[in-house]
């Protein structure tokens, strides 16, 4: 599925315009552990999660992921959407809590990672 | 033995949380630049990611050292702090010492040093209790998954 349809799907605001939405997304990996995000993720992944600061771009960065949903309406500060914009993370938020976006995108056919 | 073709060495301050991952993503780039495939290039910043973190975290202060050969790539993470009281206790996943402090910022959850461990070819750990830690991980060049 592609990023931007995600995106209509979830609701998300983009916070990194600009970034390619085009992206093509086939799992997802969630967690407010960033430790569990580099356990799992393999790479290209849709990565999920409730932590707003810098090392969440970090551990995107450093994970391979394709692109960063915040959940739960949680904003993250410009300086930490300037790193992700010099990392060509896309950043997308959405109000939806974390539950909700996973049951919405298993029954869209995408798939966790383990 | 095969020849070095690069080694840098970063000093990292403790507790400095805004700059923490920095250098990871610097050899990230440095990797992907040389054209280190990405199976590879994964394992080694993860394991490097996950070592400057519990530096930042736990020490006061430290150094990576990271080198590449054309086999292999070496890091070498060296700190002044507490020391690590049970190594294998520190191994089994799930375990931590973190605080709320390192909680809220997505790490100490207990999965840092078995990541470490998957993603190294070899790791090794010396650690004085109030003294410091040392790591030193190989992690091959070659194919890997």
């Amino acid at each position: 599925m592609k990023l931007h349809d995600i995106g209509d799907i979830l609701q998300c605001e983009v916070l990194t315009e600009g970034d390619d939405l085009a992206v093509d997304v086939q799992y997802v990996v969630a967690s407010d552990g960033m430790s569990e995000i580099l356990a799992f993720a393999k790479s290209k992944e849709l990565m999920i999660t409730g932590l707003t600061n810098v090392q969440a771009i970090r551990t995107a960065d450093i994970a391979g992921v394709s692109a960063v949903i915040f959940c739960r309406g949680k904003r993250p500060d410009a300086r930490v959407i300037e790193v992700a914009k010099k990392k060509r993370i896309p950043v997308l938020v959405t109000k939806m809590v974390m539950f909700d976006i996973c049951a919405i995108l298993y029954n869209k056919g995408l798939k966790g990672v383990s | 033995m095969s020849a070095e073709l690069m080694r840098e060495r970063y000093e990292i301050q403790g507790g400095n949380f805004d700059t923490a991952g920095e250098i990871s993503g610097e050899i990230k780039i440095i990797l992907r630049d040389l054209g280190i495939d990405a199976a590879s290039l994964r394992r080694v910043v993860v394991v490097a990611f996950e070592a400057e973190m519990n530096l930042v975290m736990y020490a006061r202060r430290g150094t990576l050292t990271f080198i590449l050969t054309d086999e292999e790539v070496n890091l070498e993470i060296l700190d002044e702090g507490p020391g690590i009281p049970d190594l294998e206790l520190a191994f089994q996943e799930g375990y931590t010492t973190a605080t709320d402090e390192m909680r809220e910022l997505g790490f100490g959850f207990g999965m840092g040093l078995p990541n470490m461990k998957r993603n190294s070819d070899e790791l090794k750990i010396e650690t004085e209790v109030g003294k410091g830690t040392s790591v030193f991980a190989r992690i091959r060049l070659d194919a890997h998954e």
